[in-house]
């Protein structure tokens, strides 16, 4: 069993029932899971979790299911200390929390599992996503791992080298032909339409709570304390929000000191509505129309965004946006210092890391975690430039001659 | 009869205009207010309309010809 109590409007508080619903019917504001904090405080600890799988399953008691969980053995992956990154930014403590090492390569995997298995829960027979690539691929994955239908719906624009890494786990694929707002109108039309569960639509609010483990894992993996401070991409918003509600819980659960963790937003310059509220004191993000390389983060209309921003002001952190060239820039950084090639949105962290440190926000000193939360080669093609082989003879003397090796 | 919850965002050159008065009166769509922040230079409105989808659709189609923003309230939905 879980803790879930009910589902709670963020805005005006109404609750509803748990089930397969996104949106307050009172105010049109996103719903969150609620738990009854003072069953679980009985239950989970340190000690209890530490024996759990080595997976985001570990943290079974803070999740909203009651079936038998659909896992391809997503989570608990890599907190490294990044110590050649941090020499060359000027940080002393940086943490990368490297979840390109998921199944389908991308911390989706997390809020997938929590979503499919829900959805089982709640007796749908197909699961369904838009998505312009590691979303998509992560939920026909766990359709194939689960024995359910997948279908999922991709903007025809989308390059065709990202439809293998959807379509190799057959799912009902469909291109849209269409800009990406038409994409965005056809699935809220779809959803009302067929008994469908929508990863991020009708279930919304338990594949957001899949995020959390992002958070749960790394203060386990500090030996049970939070960073003090966090850098993490936003496109909804929706996973910044939920590393800082893991944080949160822990302390409020008491398996961590109070946490006082600064949380900083990183975005792409190109789709930044969050950062642009941030910076103009704004309360409420505007959307924009996005223009990145950064694909997977390319949300001018973000969900959550307005949850993120508070948290981001609440905590003390702050948010940055960094160009296409530093994000690429900050890709080619990580590779080289730390062996991890990530997709654009690393390098949007990565560049927004440097830019904290520089100016200050962050501190020599500070322990920080960077999330980095999808790995490069679905997308490799971004950073193409890279290859510059030595063209040689197959002779000793011809690679001598272009390594220069005197004769 | 059909039912849409979306958000608009005005412009400034637009937040004088009522916008939501012709969607009704034009579409005979129904409009129902949530929730709103509208100031002199800019504004946002989150509603719920109902009515034909046909009338819906040509009524969304005018107001974002008219230069203004429509989103579904749940936010972008394709992810990356």
């Amino acid at each position: 069993m879980s803790y879930a109590r009910a589902l709670r409007c963020r805005k005006c508080g109404q609750e509803y029932p748990v089930q397969p619903m996104s949106v307050c019917e009172f105010c049109l504001s996103p719903l969150e899971v609620v738990y009854d904090y003072k069953a679980m405080a009985k239950t989970v600890n340190r000690d209890k979790v530490a024996k759990g799988p080595l997976s985001m399953w570990r943290y079974r008691d803070f999740l909203p299911t009651e079936v038998k969980e659909i896992d391809l053995g997503t989570g608990f992956t890599p907190l490294v200390k990044a110590d050649n990154l941090g020499r060359e930014i000027g940080l002393d403590r940086l943490y990368i929390k490297n979840d390109c090492l998921n199944p389908t390569y991308s911390f989706k995997d997390r809020p997938v599992s929590v979503a499919v298995t829900k959805a089982r829960e709640f007796g749908f027979d197909t699961i369904a996503c838009a998505s312009t690539g590691n979303l998509a691929a992560s939920v026909a994955a766990h359709a194939a791992k689960a024995n359910m239908k997948a279908c999922v719906f991709v903007p025809a624009s989308v390059e065709p080298g990202k439809l293998i890494g959807i379509a190799v786990y057959n799912p009902v694929l469909m291109t849209v032909e269409g800009s990406y707002d038409d994409v965005n109108r056809l699935c809220a039309l779809l959803v009302q339409r067929y008994h469908w569960g929508f990863v991020n639509i009708n279930l919304r609010p338990y594949y957001a709570e899949g995020s959390k483990t992002l958070g749960y894992e790394v203060a386990e993996q500090l030996g049970w304390r939070a960073p003090d401070c966090v850098v993490a991409p936003a496109a909804s918003g929706l996973m910044f929000t939920r590393i800082w509600k893991a944080l949160d819980e822990l302390s409020m659960l008491g398996l961590i000191e109070p946490a006082n963790t600064h949380m900083f937003v990183a975005q792409a310059a190109g789709s930044s509505p969050i950062v642009n509220a941030f910076e103009a004191g704004s309360l409420h993000v505007l959307p924009v129309v996005p223009d990145t390389i950064a694909k997977s983060i390319a949300i001018g209309n973000p969900t959550d965004g307005q949850y993120a921003l508070r948290i981001a002001r609440q905590t003390g952190g702050g948010a940055g946006a960094v160009t296409d060239e530093e994000v690429l820039a900050g890709m080619k950084l990580l590779a080289q210092t730390e062996g991890i090639f990530a997709e654009a949105v690393g390098g949007v962290v990565v560049g927004v890391v440097k830019k904290l440190a520089a100016s200050g926000a962050i501190k020599r000193n500070d322990l920080t975690v960077a999330y980095i939360t999808g790995a490069g080669p679905r997308t490799q093609d971004t950073v193409a430039d890279v290859v510059r082989p030595l063209v040689v003879r197959p002779t000793v003397e011809s690679v001598e001659e272009v390594l220069g090796v005197p004769a | 009869m059909a039912k849409r919850q979306v958000m608009f965002t005005f412009p400034q050159e637009r937040v004088k205009e009522p916008i939501i008065y012709n969607l009704g009166q034009q579409f005979k769509v129904v409009t129902n207010i949530r929730r709103a922040d509208v100031t002199e230079a800019k504004g946002w409105v989150v509603l719920e309309l109902e009515g034909d989808e046909k009338d819906i659709e040509r009524g969304l189609a005018w107001v974002s010809s008219k230069g203004i923003r429509v989103d579904p309230v749940i936010g972008d939905i394709v992810e990356g």
